[in-house]
């Protein structure tokens, strides 16, 4: 029998990262910048959390400061995103490079760097295994709130996750917001659909890219932030990530560019990727490979028949991967 | 921007036509301050003296004819795929799915290698195996172009979901095929009878790869330059409208192309099943297929210039990977060190394209 109850946690702590990345990714595409990097500074920000987590645990000994040991790798993490944020913009807004080559480029260098201080730390501890616990800054991340566990099926669906995966709900709803009800929102969504324009009507495109760009970045950062410190209980090991950041990407165009769909999409993918392991499948080992092709098929099938509809409010940004300079007209 | 004083202080225009020099001079500094940068930051990491480095990278890369022989393979392997993807850019498709292509490729081969492997003469069977490999990539190439062609569907994201389906595929079918059972790899596929290895010229185990691809890169360049498809390639590029216009079949273009392209594509991933490693894994791409990207767009889509950029990635991968082994560093150092040169000649071209000038006090409109 399918067990629902154990299986939905696992969906939603899934979906977790993927959401923090599509939600930043869109914010980012808005803007008219197709962010390829999205996969790197995930690693970029996760790997700096850890960064941040271990320097502290270091530092403080055996006592942590509860507020301490969430703030500062947050803070951590929201900076070293940033920073991979602002060198995109630099490349594609200001030198305008092919958004394309930037961003396979940022993920080469965000994996490497992740798990080049991954190693660095792992060697640093002098630990047996290839991986780097901080299950006392993790406990910080992912407690729940205290009562949860005392109401049954609904507390554990509903409850039982940490602060950061309901602050991605909030993200998703606000992004949300934001792009389609307040003024910037919409400036924001002139400046991806046809930046002459925008620019012609006086918004300073320049600035909106930057902006949303960076911002998307860090909240994808916090995805990475999400997964170490409280998916993986605090143990970041390499490559563990995985191929998280590219789903992420996936996931804005199957929601069509819309955060608040993206939080059950991001729960329906989260499940595909874990449904191999709720499958009966026996002996044969070969068939659970083919489960792990079904969110990857599903972005396809959406992404087909999305563009079969041809609905105008579903296509993406006008000018989404084209860098903009004025006297180019 | 009508009076003086709102002028920016740094104004940007684009250049006129360099002089042959200018580029390559622009590419060479950039080059030079990436290596500069890159020796800040690993002296920074190793405290070793930065001139050393630069030496272990060098052996790294020719230290032994062996290193040596390596290099030239994976450069062969490298610029198969960066052709592979390049008619596809030309026409502004933007093929990120090299990886698969190659993956799905090399699986056709292994398929033919162990289905076929005693059932028939060598040379047949080396036949069937291309055969298989470039249909089955063209197939993986195909299916994004036909729907782009048709409903203007993302190819970046499609081509990028095919990686991972391809994946699964050869995950799939690895366990399959494991030998022995339960080991979760093929392993060596016929190490015994060696039936559909690539032969071996001499006693250079590489050497055929590396000419089958120089020979490719000298087609690739006729194709592109010369040919009346690179021409609608070209077009269709510039202005899918004027394409129409001059009634080249859009739609049919991007097709064919694609399906040239997943050929390739599929032809490296036999030359890595074949002629290499004989055997298939879920990461025997190991990449290629997204730094081709860089490699093709770095050399302006130019099959020449690629021999020099794909050269210059693998130098950087092997070197890298020698430092990292000699001073004890782990080996994503190498990734670090490629992002930090590619940042820097991204932003290079800028420079080649358009040139700043200063406000000047008694300043002119431009």
């Amino acid at each position: 029998m399918f067990d629902l109850v154990s299986f939905i946690p696992r969906a939603v702590v899934q979906s977790i990262p993927l959401l923090y990345g599509a939600t930043g990714e869109t914010l980012t595409e808005k803007s008219g910048n197709l962010n390829l990097g999205i996969p790197g500074i995930m690693y970029v920000g996760g790997i700096s959390g850890v960064i941040g987590a271990f320097l502290y645990e270091q530092a403080a000994g055996g006592s942590l400061n509860p507020v301490l040991a969430v703030a500062i790798p947050t803070l951590a993490c929201l900076l070293g995103s940033a920073l991979m944020g602002l060198l995109y913009c630099f490349l594609t807004v200001t030198l305008r490079a092919n958004q394309n080559v930037t961003g396979l480029a940022m993920t080469t260098f965000g994996v490497g760097f992740g798990n080049f201080f991954g190693g660095s730390l792992i060697k640093l501890t002098g630990s047996e295994v290839p991986s780097i616990a901080l299950s006392a800054t993790s406990g910080y991340f992912s407690a729940s709130l205290p009562f949860a566990e005392d109401l049954g099926w609904f507390g554990k669906i509903f409850l039982s996750y940490g602060f950061l995966a309901y602050t991605a709900i909030a993200l998703a709803l606000i992004s949300s917001y934001v792009l389609r009800h307040t003024r910037t929102g919409l400036h924001l969504r002139a400046v991806g659909e046809n930046p002459a324009t925008a620019d012609a009507a006086g918004i300073n495109i320049g600035r909106y890219k930057y902006v949303a760009t960076v911002t998307g970045s860090m909240i994808a950062g916090l995805g990475g932030l999400y997964y170490v410190m409280d998916y993986a209980c605090g143990v970041w090991s390499n490559d563990a990530f995985g191929d998280r950041g590219w789903l992420a990407i996936a996931l804005v165009i199957f929601t069509t560019w819309r955060p608040n769909v993206g939080i059950l999409s991001s729960m329906l993918f989260g499940g595909l990727y874990i449904l191999y392991l709720f499958v009966p499948t026996g002996m044969n080992l070969s068939v659970k490979e083919l489960y792990k092709m079904l969110p990857y098929v599903v972005t396809i099938v959406v992404l087909v028949i999305s563009s079969m509809r041809n609905k105008r409010e579903n296509q993406p940004p006008e000018s989404l991967g084209l860098a903009y300079f004025r006297e180019d007209r | 921007m009508s009076k003086q004083n709102n002028a920016p202080l740094i104004q940007i225009s684009k250049r006129r036509e360099l002089p042959w020099y200018g580029p390559i001079a622009i590419r060479a500094a950039a080059i030079v301050l990436a290596l500069a940068a890159c020796a800040v930051v690993t002296t920074a990491f190793t405290g070793e003296n930065p001139l050393e480095i630069y030496h272990t990278m060098w052996t790294g890369a020719f230290g032994t004819p062996r290193k040596t022989w390596i290099l030239f393979q994976n450069i062969a392997i490298l610029l198969c795929v960066s052709l592979a993807v390049t008619p596809a850019f030309i026409m502004r498709f933007w093929n990120i799915g090299a990886e698969g292509q190659m993956l799905i490729g090399g699986l056709a081969t292994a398929a033919c290698m162990i289905l076929l492997g005693d059932k028939l003469p060598n040379p047949v069977l080396i036949g069937i195996m291309l055969l298989a490999a470039l249909a089955a990539g063209g197939l993986w190439g195909a299916i994004p172009a036909v729907c782009k062609a048709r409903w203007n569907t993302n190819e970046t994201l499609f081509t990028l979901m095919m990686n991972y389906v391809a994946t699964q595929l050869v995950a799939f079918f690895v366990i399959v095929w494991e030998v022995p059972k339960g080991a979760g790899k093929i392993g060596i596929i016929n190490q015994t009878t060696e039936a559909g290895w690539l032969p071996q010229i001499g006693s250079y185990k590489y050497l055929l790869n590396i000419l089958i691809v120089a020979v490719l890169t000298a087609a690739m360049y006729v194709y592109l330059t010369r040919s009346k498809q690179g021409y609608e390639i070209a077009v269709v590029g510039q202005s899918q409208r004027t394409a129409r216009y001059v009634g080249i079949k859009v739609g049919r273009v991007i097709v064919r192309t694609m399906i040239l392209s997943g050929a390739l594509c599929g032809l490296a991933g036999f030359l890595l099943v074949a002629g290499t490693d004989h055997t298939i894994t879920t990461t025997i791409a190991g990449g290629r297929g997204f730094t081709a990207v860089m490699v093709s767009w770095l050399a302006n889509f130019n099959p020449i210039n690629m021999i020099l950029t794909s050269f210059l990635l693998v130098f950087l991968e092997r070197g890298a990977g020698e430092i990292a082994t000699n001073f004890g560093l782990n080996h994503s150092f190498g990734d670090i060190i490629t992002g930090i040169i590619l940042f820097f000649i991204i932003g290079s071209e800028f420079f080649i394209r358009y040139q700043l000038r200063l406000r000047k006090n008694a300043g002119k409109e431009a």
